[in-house]
C-alpha cells in the first residue's frame, strides 16, 4: 500500500535519470540520513559510537571500495588492507610533515596515494585474471606491510612502527569526542557513498560492469580495458585509503602496520560477499553484519555461560569459548552463502518486491 | 660457490615442501573448480590430530597414522557433502569465500579438540646435514629436507599415475574438463568429488606431518598456505607437474633472493618475494607455466 510507484510519472529526462526514482525511496534515504546525522548523536552512548557505529561506517567505506573493484569491475582483490594501510600512513605523514594542509586535503591526498599504489598493483590485472589476479594482489598485501615496517620514515622513526594519529582539526575546530568523530566519519562516508552511487550509474560504472561481465566483448564494443580496469583499481584504492585513514584517526587512534593483515582483507571481502556484490546498499549491510556478528556471538556466549554458571556452577573455559566463536563465525558464513549466495542486498530486493504487492496477493 | 650451491639446494628442497601443499589445492581445483582456501586449515587439522592422538591417548605411531587418515577422509567427505554440494553452480568467488569460512571452522574445531599449545612432531629423521657431503664438498644438505623431498616426489608420481592411468583418474580428468559432459557419459559426479576430497585430505595429512615435523605443530602451520599460493599461480591451478616445477622455482628463487638480495633492502623479504617472482612469470604466461590455456570467445 505504502510502497507503490503507481501515479509517479516521469515527465522529464532529469526525473527519469534521478538517483532514487521512487518517491518512497527518496523519503527513506532522507529519513535514514536525518536519523544518522541528528538522532543518533543525541541518543547513542559512547560504547555504541566508538565500538560499533564508527567501525561499521569505516568498514562500509572500505567495503564500498572493494565492491567497486570486485562487484562492479569484476577484479578479485585480496589486498584491501594494504591500500587501507597506505591511506592511514599517508594521512599521518601529510599531517605530520605538512601541518599547514587542512585535514580534508591531507585525507584526500592520502586517498590519492592509495590510488597510486592501487594502480601499480592493478597493472597485472591487464594480463592475468580471476584467482591468478587474486593471488597476485596478495603481493600488494605483503609488500606494503613489509615496506611500512621496514622503512621507519613512514612511521616517523617510531620504534615498532606504531603511529599515533594526531587530533583531527578541521578549519580550526578539533574533533575529539566520540560524537564528533562519529560526525566527521559519517559526513565523509555519506559523501563518498553518494559519489559511488553516482559513479556506478555513469558511463564509467557501465564500462566497469561491461568489463566484469565479459572483458573481450567489452573491448570489442570500444571500452578501453586498460583505462577501465586501472580506473577501477584507482577509485577502489582511493576509497580504501580514506577508510584506512579514518580507521587510524577516528577509530583506533594508534595503529601499526601489522594491524592491516590479510585477515582484515578477508573480513572486507566477506562484507562484500555477504552484503551483495555490485550493490552500494549491500556494502553497508555487509559491513554492519560482519562487525556486529562477533559482538553478538560474544555476548551470546557470555550469556550462555552465565546460565551454565548459575545452573551447574560450571562454565566453559575461555579457550573453548574463543574457539567456539571462531567455529560459529565460520559456520554462519557458510550457512549464509548457502542460503543466500547473492547477499543481504538481494534479500532487501526480494523484500521490496513483496512490499510492492502488499497487502494484495498478486 | 659451495655456499651458492648450499643455498640453491636448500631452496629447491624447501620448494618441494611448498609444492606438497600446493598439490592439495590443485587436486580440488582440477576436479571441481573450487579454490579451496581451507587446505591450510586441513594441513593444520591433520598434523594436530596426528600429534594429539599420539600424545594425549598414547596411541602408537603406526596406529595413529591410519586413524588420522580416516579422520581426514571423513572431514573431506563432510566438506563435500555439507558445504559444496549445496553451493553447486554458484560463482567461483562464492565457493572461495565458503572455503575461507570453512578454514575458520576447521581451525576452531582443531584447537577446541586438541588445545592450542604448540607441540613437537617426531618422524625419527634428524634435521642434520649429510656428513659425507659436508666433508667432500662442504655443502650442508639437511637429511630431513631430502627425506621430505623424496616423500613429496613419490607422492606426486603416485598421484600422476593415479590421474593418468587408472579408471578413476580418467573419470576425474573428464569431470575436470566438463561436468555436464562427464555426467552424460555416466560418470558419477558426486562420487568423484568425494574421492577428490578424500585424496586432498590424504595430501593434507602428508603435508601436515612433514611441515609439523619441520616447524612444530602450532597455529602458524595454517600459514603454509601463503607459501603455497605463489607456487600455485606460477605452476598453474590445474597442473600437478606445475605444482612441483613451480615449487622448485619458487623455493630456489626465494632462498637466493633472500640471501643475495635481502641484505640490500634490509631483510625480511621472504613474505612477498615469492609473490613478486610468480607475478613476473605470470606477466609472460598469464595461466602459469602449465595451466590450461584460456581462450576467450565472445
Amino acid at each position: 500500500m505504502l510502497y507503490r510507484e503507481a501515479g509517479q510519472f516521469k515527465v522529464t529526462y532529469a526525473k527519469d535519470q534521478q538517483i532514487f526514482p521512487i518517491r518512497q525511496d527518496r523519503i527513506a534515504v532522507i529519513a535514514v540520513l536525518v536519523f544518522a546525522f541528528v538522532v543518533v548523536p543525541l541518543i547513542a552512548n559512547q560504547y555504541w559510537l566508538s565500538a560499533i557505529l564508527i567501525p561499521v561506517l569505516i568498514f562500509s567505506l572500505a567495503t564500498l571500495g572493494l565492491n567497486i573493484l570486485t562487484g562492479y569491475a569484476g577484479q578479485l582483490s585480496l589486498g584491501t588492507a594494504a591500500f587501507m594501510a597506505v591511506g592511514a600512513f599517508a594521512a599521518y605523514n601529510f599531517e605530520l610533515r605538512a601541518p599547514a594542509l587542512p585535514l580534508p586535503v591531507s585525507f584526500f591526498l592520502a586517498g590519492c596515494c592509495a590510488a597510486l599504489v592501487g594502480i601499480v598493483f592493478g597493472l597485472p590485472s591487464l594480463r592475468i585474471k580471476g584467482f591468478y589476479l587474486a593471488v597476485a594482489t596478495l603481493a600488494a598485501q605483503f609488500f606494503v606491510v613489509w615496506a611500512l615496517v621496514r622503512f621507519p620514515w613512514f612511521s616517523n622513526n617510531s620504534s615498532s612502527g606504531v603511529i599515533t594519529a594526531q587530533t583531527m582539526v578541521v578549519f580550526g575546530v578539533p574533533f575529539e569526542t566520540p560524537v564528533e568523530k562519529y560526525m566527521i566519519t559519517l559526513t565523509i562516508v555519506a559523501l563518498l557513498a553518494l559519489a559511488a552511487k553516482n559513479l556506478v550509474r555513469s558511463a564509467t560504472g557501465r564500462a566497469w560492469m561491461a568489463v566484469r561481465d565479459m572483458d573481450v566483448a567489452a573491448e570489442v564494443i570500444g571500452i578501453r580495458p586498460m583505462r577501465t580496469k586501472l580506473l577501477a583499481f584507482a577509485v577502489s584504492s582511493f576509497y580504501c585509503g580514506i577508510a584506512g585513514a579514518l580507521y587510524a584517526y577516528a577509530y583506533l587512534g594508534t595503529v601499526e602496520p601489522e594491524a592491516f593483515t590479510l585477515d582484515l582483507s578477508f573480513r572486507i571481502l566477506f562484507m562484500v560477499i555477504i552484503g551483495g556484490m555490485g550493490s552500494i546498499l549491500g556494502s553497508f549491510l555487509g559491513a554492519a553484519f560482519i562487525v556486529l556478528m562477533p559482538i553478538v556471538l560474544n555476548v551470546t556466549v557470555h550469556w550462555l555461560n552465565g546460565i551454565l554458571q548459575s545452573a551447574f556452577a560450571w562454565s566453559l573455559p575461555g579457550s573453548i569459548t574463543s574457539n567456539l566463536e571462531l567455529m560459529v563465525f565460520g559456520g554462519l558464513i557458510i550457512f549464509f552463502l548457502i542460503v543466500e549466495p547473492h547477499g543481504l542486498a538481494r534479500l532487501w530486493q526480494i523484500g521490496k518486491e513483496k512490499l510492492r504487492l502488499w497487502p494484495f496477493p498478486h | 660457490m659451495s655456499f651458492f650451491l648450499e643455498v640453491l639446494i636448500g631452496g629447491l628442497l624447501s620448494g618441494v615442501m611448498y609444492s606438497l601443499v600446493a598439490l592439495g589445492f590443485v587436486l580440488i581445483f582440477k576436479a571441481s573448480g573450487v579454490f579451496n582456501f581451507a587446505q591450510g586449515a586441513m594441513v593444520f587439522f591433520a598434523a594436530i590430530t596426528f600429534v594429539g592422538l599420539q600424545k594425549e591417548y598414547g596411541i602408537d605411531f603406526w596406529l595413529a597414522l591410519p586413524l588420522t587418515l580416516a579422520a581426514m577422509v571423513v572431514l573431506g567427505l563432510l566438506i563435500e557433502r555439507v558445504v559444496l554440494r549445496p553451493l553447486v553452480n554458484q560463482p567461483q568467488i562464492t565457493l572461495f569465500m565458503a572455503t575461507i569460512g570453512l578454514s575458520f571452522f576447521i581451525e576452531g574445531l582443531a584447537q577446541m579438540l586438541w588445545g592450542s599449545t604448540p607441540r613437537g612432531l617426531e618422524l625419527g629423521i634428524q634435521d642434520q646435514p649429510f656428513e659425507w657431503l659436508m666433508n667432500r664438498f662442504n655443502i650442508g644438505v639437511s637429511q630431513f629436507d631430502v627425506f621430505a623431498a623424496v616423500v613429496s616426489g613419490v607422492l606426486v608420481v603416485l598421484l600422476a599415475i593415479f590421474f593418468q592411468r587408472t579408471r578413476i583418474g580418467r573419470a576425474l580428468r573428464a569431470v575436470a574438463d566438463d561436468h555436464q559432459a562427464a555426467l552424460s557419459v555416466g560418470i558419477p559426479l558426486q562420487q568423484i568429488w568425494a574421492i577428490v576430497w578424500g585424496v586432498a585430505g590424504f595430501v593434507a595429512l602428508v603435508a601436515g606431518m612433514l611441515w609439523g615435523a619441520r616447524n612444530g605443530v602450532s597455529f602458524s602451520l595454517t600459514f603454509v598456505v601463503l607459501k603455497a599460493l605463489p607456487v600455485l599461480i606460477l605452476g598453474g591451478f590445474e597442473s600437478i607437474p606445475g605444482a612441483i616445477v613451480g615449487g622448485l622455482i619458487i623455493g630456489a628463487a626465494e632462498k637466493l633472493c633472500e640471501v643475495y638480495l635481502g641484505p640490500y633492502v634490509g631483510g625480511g623479504i621472504e613474505g612477498w618475494v615469492a609473490y613478486v617472482i610468480a607475478l613476473l612469470f605470470l606477466l609472460v604466461r598469464p595461466e602459469g607455466l602449465f595451466g590450461e590455456k584460456h581462450i576467450d570467445r565472445v
